[in-house]
């Protein structure tokens, strides 16, 4: 087990813009995660499963056009899976009015455009600690 | 006197035409330049070239002024590939437009074309470029990104009172080209003749999808190849006015290449695609004459003149050495120009509006012939209705007021613009050789070799970014509170109600056609996939006259050869 933290990284919906998410997984990976990338058009129902086999702490949605709008729905699948600790980030072009829907609806963090490499890795790493000790607390309980 | 002429024939100077005694008046400025910056003084562009501080007559050699410039519309047309250039024909001022229902779009489309958008542009949804009916997805996902389109009805809509006889058309349209065929069914309903239809098929390079932007990706890398050929084949013989093959080096760029691979890239799959038409026994002098290309404009802003004037070069040299073609026509680089999204920043939104002005000026004297500007809200949404005006306005501000238009190649004979355009050729060059060892593009593309090489730049470019080498306002220098960018205004997206209003008309439109002939179409369309000599492309257009819908041709042809995806090469 990766104690920095293990990240699928993921597209789902229609669009393929990629060099965001691509750029990300290397960030990731050069910080010592693990990283899991898939390319674009993934479902919903395969995410959740990849996430489950994986045992992921992150899931980093990349979302260049509006596919970010199926993220509550993502939230829901997994929680209903029993993965309710994986913690969901998304990043690329969300207007800040859609950014507030889904903090809402459960995303842990938005990663505008211009988000610097430090703060990606330092988030995604601390949010992976905190999956991991949501599970250890459930798993205690 | 005869020391000074040794000085000038060493190694020091180069083979310029500089005056006897300008080696040593250089030498002393240098000197006094280190001074000034010290020894450790170096600037590189973002094709990886050095920047000097100054160019002079050694850098240029202008006894070549023939060969290598040349007159507008000559070759090897590094100044121009039209006689006139803008001053005779200005650019046509064309923006990508795509949003909502066709109702929508159209709308949009007539108030762009009122404020003097004369090029018309059709980018359908993301939905329509996965090749689905907009009932084949979340409908949370619909018409945010380009305009709903599956059947004539709907292209009749988009296109209602919009002149297409007239103007030309722009459609992002891909393998197995269902965009084009409604078009034409369309153009056949209202009594305009095919063959004076004049567009472009702005999305028919399945290379640059395979290799930078999967959006376009249907069906698997063969059949795609297969696909175009057809639709080249089908457009040359039926509406010489269209452009089939429009050659995309805009993906490459957009995905991180620098801009000389950008243009290496374009050039070898324009190669490519050439190659394979005459091994289907096509007249290259006849095809190479409506090859098309399409390029991104970043805000690199010499680097980008020089891009476009040294990949004229190379083009009308390399068709003359691979195709032996004769005709100016056919060794042109027509070229439509996209500023760069990729530069936008989120920060201080307006910014964008200067940024966008600086790589349309580039793109301008880079000599192209109709221009994207983005909209400045780019990088938060599709655009408002607001900033497709700004993006609009600013290309008529650049050509009418600034007068960029008066004078053909403003910045040859520059020395810098001219040394930059020679290593920017070499550059090209050696990306072109790189793919030639691989085996050609496609072979490139289906082995990841370009995908590598794009992902490798686009790091190089954002750790650039990341530590401040490269500034860009707002996000890593002079950043302001995200509170004082003022208030975010954001596209609205697609009213609900429109949509599901859309929806149950796709639904009565495939209740209400005549089943039986769209049957017998579909499965014409299968067959045609399945053969190895029946044109694809007439099949597509029989099946969309029949009443096929987009979805319905998409998904025969998927049965058929199966669905595509490009590889993830990370």
């Amino acid at each position: 087990m990766n104690h920095r933290g293990k990240v699928l990284l993921t597209k789902i919906g229609l669009d393929a813009h990629d060099r965001g998410s691509r750029i990300v997984a290397t960030y990731l990976r050069d910080a010592g995660m693990e990283v899991i990338y898939t390319g674009p058009w993934q479902q919903i129902p395969d995410v959740v499963n990849l996430a489950d086999q994986e045992d992921v702490d992150v899931i980093g949605i990349s979302s260049l056009a509006t596919d970010h709008a199926l993220v509550p729905g993502l939230i829901q699948a997994l929680r209903e899976a029993g993965l309710g600790h994986i913690r969901v980030v998304v990043g690329g072009i969300v207007p800040n009015a859609e950014a507030d829907e889904l903090i809402q609806a459960g995303v842990a963090r938005i990663f505008h455009p211009g988000a610097s490499r430090e703060s990606i890795v330092q988030e995604v790493e601390a949010l992976a600690a905190e999956a991991r000790t949501t599970i250890e607390q459930d798993h205690q309980a | 006197m005869s020391e000074h002429q040794e000085q000038k024939g060493s190694a020091t100077v180069s083979q310029g035409d500089g005056k006897p005694g300008d080696a040593e008046a250089q030498r002393a400025w240098k000197e006094r330049l280190t001074d000034l910056l010290g020894p450790d003084d170096r600037r590189t562009n973002r094709s990886g070239l050095e920047v000097r501080a100054l160019y002079d007559p050694n850098d240029w050699d202008s006894s070549r002024y023939l060969e290598d410039l040349g007159y507008p519309g000559e070759p090897p047309f590094t100044r121009g590939i039209h006689t006139s250039m803008h001053r005779g024909r200005p650019w046509t001022p064309r923006l990508v437009v795509g949003y909502g229902i066709p109702e929508d779009y159209n709308k949009r489309m007539h108030h762009l074309y009122e404020l003097g958008l004369t090029g018309l542009y059709v980018s359908p949804c993301n939905s329509h470029m996965r090749g689905y009916d907009p009932d084949q997805v979340e409908p949370v996902l619909l018409g945010t990104c380009g305009t709903l389109i599956a059947t004539k009805e709907d292209m009749d809509l988009c296109l209602d009172g919009l002149p297409i006889d007239r103007e030309s058309v722009a459609l992002g349209d891909t393998a197995p080209y269902t965009l084009s065929a409604l078009m034409f069914n369309v153009a056949k309903d209202r009594g305009i003749a095919w063959r004076t239809l004049a567009g472009t098929s702005t999305q028919s390079d399945y290379l640059s999808h395979c290799a930078a932007l999967g959006m376009f990706f249907r069906i698997p890398l063969d059949a795609q190849r297969r696909a175009l050929l057809d639709h080249v084949t089908w457009m040359n013989e039926t509406a010489p006015r269209w452009n089939p093959m429009s050659v995309v080096g805009q993906h490459y760029q957009q995905a991180g290449a620098t801009p000389a691979e950008a243009m290496g890239f374009a050039l070898s799959a324009a190669l490519q695609h050439g190659m394979d038409l005459v091994d289907r026994g096509a007249d290259p002098e006849a095809f190479l004459a409506r090859f098309s290309f399409f390029f991104d404009v970043s805000l690199s802003f010499f680097e980008e003149v020089a891009k476009f004037r040294a990949g004229r070069r190379v083009w009308s040299r390399l068709v003359r050495e691979r195709f032996g073609v004769k005709s100016a026509q056919a060794k042109r680089l027509r070229f439509h120009v996209q500023t760069s999204g990729a530069d936008l920043t989120r920060q201080q939104p307006l910014n964008n509006i200067a940024r966008v002005t600086v790589q349309a000026m580039a793109g301008i004297f880079g000599g192209l012939q109709s221009l994207h500007t983005d909209a400045y809200d780019e990088a938060i949404c599709s655009p408002t209705e607001q900033s497709a005006r700004i993006a609009v306005a600013t290309q008529h501000i650049l050509r009418d007021e600034a007068h960029l238009a008066d004078v053909i190649d403003p910045l040859g004979g520059s020395y810098y613009v001219e040394r930059l355009t020679d290593e920017m050729e070499e550059q090209i060059l050696s990306v072109i050789r790189i793919v030639d060892e691989a085996g050609g593009m496609f072979e490139a593309v289906r082995d990841g070799v370009v995908q590598s090489m794009i992902g490798r730049s686009a790091l190089q470019h954002q750790r650039a970014i990341d530590s401040g080498e490269q500034v860009v306002v707002g996000l890593n220098r002079y950043v302001i509170p995200e509170s004082e960018d003022g208030d975010e205004q954001v596209l609205q997206r697609p009213d609900p109600e429109r949509i599901a209003r859309y929806l149950d008309r796709l639904k009565h439109f495939r209740e209400t056609r005549q089943q039986r002939p769209v049957q017998r179409a579909l499965d014409e369309l299968a067959r045609a996939y399945e053969s190895t000599d029946q044109n694809t492309y007439q099949a597509v257009i029989r099946a969309v006259a029949a009443g096929a819908t987009h979805g319905e041709i998409c998904g025969r042809v998927r049965e058929t050869v199966g669905f595509g995806n490009p590889p993830v090469v990370v």
